[in-house]
């Protein structure tokens, strides 16, 4: 029987910062597909305390203006996948989301707990990192941004405080944007990823090349990583197979994945190449 | 302990227990509903599968106290009154959907809610359905032959 903590259900986001900031600390849950596999202890010491964001709408919702895409933090996969908005404006998350777990964990698992969780394999990640997204937290202090780039600080650490809550994710939509993304797993349903990979550019009319290029990458370090020595081989170039082949190369040398029981480090290193290969040629139509 | 309020096959139902109580423990220990299967207990295999307010979820994953007021949907709510298969548990036993038997439950509920939401016979989706749930017979080909026997609407009542 997994351990059963005290739990607070607060019904406004005022009530949660106080509960948060209560003592002894407290983990939050939102759909739980992470925090109720915590509980098992299976994973390291189960949270003394948790505060349960369920039914908190303040949380939900997915909008757009002319500027960026903004979506609540307890926005699930389903709802992503369902979202006209996510389809017109960043199909590469609705494509991202189907392949997280299955309908089951779909229905529960919400983008901001795969942001707050933080595990290297984090299936969304990528795509928050190669979009230059930034995160809104808040706590009793106040609201604060943070950029994507710096969230993800160490192995499973986050900038978040002990008692902030992650509450909205925003995208920039600039002109010209795009983002290709491919997970690559043991199957394509219920796998936690071998190596996942997020390609962003800008094409922009009477510019020569792809500018603001993005290589984002899970499952390859200790945290989720942009390659910016790629990303810097492939700026002002087009998708042709030159650049492909630079690219894939300068993506083998940056990365130093580990071994562990999903796969090895020179398997994810290979991939990662190929896979950036491929989106390369895939975007080249080639 | 608190008490939480949901509706469980059509019926309202309380129940007086710690907030992070698992779903799954909910309905087998406090509910007598046992035919909700826990298998792997961390939301790989799919056996606990339930209906949460019509969507499929792994009991196993949800505390109680996020289903506070909800409506939640077991294999024990398939059949009729008396005990008579509906059309998605009768085309299981006609094409052999079921072996052991631990998978089953879990199965029904997945192909119970595409087919809720107007699935058709068609073998790629209903794949898709079920991704979330294992058979370790590995018994695929005639779980994914009854529900297109089901959603076909051309099910034989074995009764």
């Amino acid at each position: 029987m997994p351990v059963e903590p005290p739990v607070s259900s607060p019904s406004s986001l005022v009530e949660a910062y106080a509960a948060m900031a209560e003592f002894p600390p407290a983990r939050p849950i939102a759909g739980g597909t992470d925090l109720m596999v915590a509980l098992t202890g299976e994973l390291g010491q189960p949270p003394e305390r948790i505060v349960d964001l369920w039914h908190l709408d303040a949380l939900r919702g997915i909008s757009a203006d002319g500027e960026a895409l903004t979506i609540g933090a307890l926005t699930t996969y389903t709802e992503v996948r369902r979202s006209a908005l996510c389809r017109e404006h960043l199909p590469g998350l609705v494509e991202a989301a189907a392949t997280i777990g299955a309908t089951q964990i779909q229905n529960r698992g919400t983008l901001g707990g795969n942001i707050a969780n933080a595990s290297p394999a984090g299936d969304t990640l990528p795509v928050w990192l190669a979009m230059d997204a930034t995160f809104s937290l808040g706590s009793i202090r106040g609201e604060r941004t943070v950029r994507a780039a710096d969230f993800w600080i160490d192995y499973r650490r986050t900038a978040l405080q002990p008692d902030e809550l992650l509450l909205r994710i925003r995208v920039p939509l600039a002109n010209g944007q795009e983002m290709r993304y491919r997970k690559v797993g043991t199957r394509r349903a219920q796998a936690i990823s071998k190596v996942v990979i997020a390609l962003a550019w800008r094409e922009i009319p009477g510019v020569d090349g792809w500018t603001d290029v993005r290589v984002a990458l899970g499952s390859v370090a200790a945290t989720p990583i942009r390659a910016r020595a790629t990303e810097v081989a492939m700026e002002g170039r087009w998708p042709i197979p030159e650049t492909a082949d630079l690219a894939a190369e300068t993506l083998a040398a940056e990365i130093h994945p580990i071994d562990d029981v999903r796969s090895t480090a020179e398997y994810r290193r290979i991939v990662s190449a190929r896979v950036l290969h491929r989106l390369i040629r895939e975007a080249g139509g080639w | 302990m608190t008490i939480f309020r949901l509706t469980v096959n059509e019926t309202a139902v309380e129940v007086d227990v710690p907030g992070m109580r698992r779903l799954l423990d909910v309905l087998r220990d406090e509910l007598a509903l046992t035919g909700t299967k826990e298998g792997c207990g961390e939301g790989e295999c799919g056996a606990c599968t339930v209906l949460l307010d019509g969507a499929p979820v792994v009991a196993c994953l949800v505390p109680i106290c996020q289903a506070e007021g909800a409506v939640v949907r077991t294999v024990e709510g398939l059949a009729g009154p008396a005990h008579q298969l509906d059309a998605l548990q009768a085309a299981f036993l006609e094409t052999g959907g079921a072996q052991c038997g631990i998978c089953t439950p879990g199965m029904l509920m997945s192909a119970q809610a595409y087919l809720d939401a107007g699935g058709g016979p068609d073998d790629g989706a209903i794949r898709d359905a079920i991704a979330g749930n294992l058979c370790r017979c590995t018994g695929y080909t005639k779980i994914i032959e009854a529900i297109a026997l089901a959603a076909s609407g051309r099910v034989v009542r074995a009764e």
